[in-house]
């Protein structure tokens, strides 16, 4: 439904009216605004040279604030490839003719949905070492995303796998192919390429639950920030402390936003060409996107 | 098992807290978002413009960092939650409402535009036809998503641990800093902590939808 369907095209009162409105809205908006602005002014936060470090190859700011971005890149990397290849794993498996197997894929893939993502990120870091797994915070960060995400991706690729052509199945078999055959062969690429679009946003919500490394003292880009911070604290007092902070923000709300902008550039390129007939929605479900561990109703 | 009992008082005070977290979070976050929806299908630009922007911000932003920025960063323009368990429900409620926005809005979209178009003939304004006709319908089609949204800001609850709220999540990274040998039985009783919120809840949003569903 357009949003025109609620309203009539204005007039000329309720125009004036609405620009009444944007005027006194945008007179708010601007008062508020300022007023931080204006707070910001009194505490010295706007000086150019307190911003000028976040640009200073001298003060090792740039350097320590692209590495942190790399270290938060390198975990969502490596998560996003492993979350996929078991993810498709268990959606096969979750489609199992085979009860023995679906069940317990099944139980599998509704715990790791129902756990929170920093529980489970805790767990590999305590617990596994002391049954013998050698653990690091880059390792329990990667495999707690990839517990997680597995989860959600099997899911989405479950719903990718069925939304192919019933026909595409039945022909695989007239052809005599086996089980395995149609799934490796006809059914998972095509439900890949469909879902394509879907599996870059999820990049988008792994890359937001990275930061929960900062908890667990993985050198992101946020506790980068933070130990930057600290750093400067030590010499300088609480003088760049903000603007480590706005930079740190900025850069994932920019990364994430261009990776939503490839998520929709991916999905118009795979609705316009023949081959991958698009699903029609491939928007990840509000909750999925909010990260940390998805909903747990399925619907049915 | 004597562990678990040993540490009876602070589990069951951590979870308290969880779940008060959760609870007055989703219901700021509900009402916040529910504006912010009405804000994004308004016959006025500016707020719709202000809309989207807040929810592509904080649909962009981690939790984390949200969570960060209104405990470390606000502080320079000199403003201060009266207390960390204040801070984690703004932190919350602020990310959580931009994604109730979006589940809104898509129930929004899935109300027919017939039933708009026949408010509007019976002369409904914006305001009245939002209310009486589109939202009411809307809500009921967006329990699922809405439940979810809200099972889902449950387990993110579970961040306030690192910004010194004493939820579950704390509890648990003390009392397995504290008894390295019980382990498995932290974990257990946490997690069994959190299920007990969200799977009662993915019930409960079960039955609703069920007495509540619009047949089309």
């Amino acid at each position: 439904m357009s949003s025109t369907v609620l309203f009539d095209l204005p007039g000329p009162r309720a125009r004036r009216r609405q620009r009444i409105g944007t005027v006194v809205g945008a007179l708010v908006i601007v008062a508020l605004v300022g007023l931080a602005l204006y707070r910001l002014y009194a505490n010295g936060q706007l000086e150019g040279d307190r911003w000028a470090v976040l640009f200073d190859p001298a003060s090792g700011v740039p350097q320590a604030l692209g590495e942190g971005l790399l270290n938060t890149l390198s975990v969502a990397a490596v998560g996003m490839v492993l979350a996929t290849l078991l993810g498709a794993l268990l959606a096969v498996g979750r489609l199992s003719d085979h009860r023995w197997v679906r069940i317990p894929v099944g139980v599998l893939i509704e715990f790791f949905r129902a756990v929170p993502l920093l529980i489970l990120i805790l767990f590999c870091l305590l617990f596994l070492p002391t049954v013998g797994v050698p653990m690091t915070a880059f390792r329990a960060l990667v495999l707690g995303l990839t517990l997680y995400n597995m989860a959600v991706l099997a899911e989405i690729f479950r719903a990718g796998i069925l939304s192919v052509d019933r026909g595409q199945r039945e022909a695989a078999f007239a052809l005599g192919m086996r089980k395995t055959q149609v799934m490796t062969l006809v059914l998972l690429p095509q439900a890949v390429r469909r879902m394509l679009p879907v599996l870059v946003a999820q990049l988008v919500v792994l890359l937001k639950d990275s930061s929960l490394g900062f908890i667990v003292s993985y050198l992101e880009l946020l506790r980068t920030a933070r130990s930057l911070v600290e750093f400067f604290n030590f010499s300088f007092g609480n003088r760049y402390t903000f603007q480590l902070y706005v930079a740190a923000g900025l850069i994932y709300i920019i990364v994430n936003v261009l990776l939503s902008q490839l998520a929709k550039y991916v999905e118009k390129r795979t609705r316009r060409s023949a081959k991958a007939a698009a699903v029609d929605d491939v928007e990840l479900p509000a909750d999925v996107q909010m990260g940390g561990g998805g909903g747990t109703v399925t619907k049915a | 098992m004597q562990f678990l009992s040993d540490n009876s008082d602070l589990l069951w005070s951590a979870f308290l807290t969880t779940l008060s977290l959760a609870v007055v979070s989703g219901v700021c976050a509900l009402v916040l978002g529910t504006v912010l929806a009405g804000m994004r299908v308004s016959p006025v630009p500016p707020l719709r413009g202000l809309a989207t922007f807040y929810v592509e911000v904080f649909r962009n932003t981690p939790l984390t960092v949200v969570f960060f920025f209104l405990a470390f960063g606000i502080v320079q323009i000199d403003l201060q939650f009266p207390s960390r368990f204040i801070t984690a429900v703004a932190a919350l409620s602020l990310y959580t409402a931009a994604f109730v926005c979006e589940a809104l809005r898509s129930g929004i979209n899935a109300v027919p535009p017939g039933q708009a178009e026949a408010a509007r003939a019976l002369g409904l304004t914006f305001g009245q036809s939002l209310r009486q006709v589109v939202l009411p319908q809307a809500f009921r089609t967006v329990v699922p998503p809405l439940g979810n949204v809200w099972i889902a800001l449950a387990k993110n609850t579970s961040i306030a641990a690192g910004f010194a709220v004493t939820d579950l999540t704390a509890a648990l990274q003390r009392l397995a800093n504290a008894n390295a040998d019980q382990l498995l039985s932290v974990f257990a009783a946490v997690v069994a902590g959190y299920l007990v919120i969200t799977l009662p809840s993915a019930w409960l949003i079960r039955v609703v939808e069920n007495r509540v569903a619009i047949v089309r």
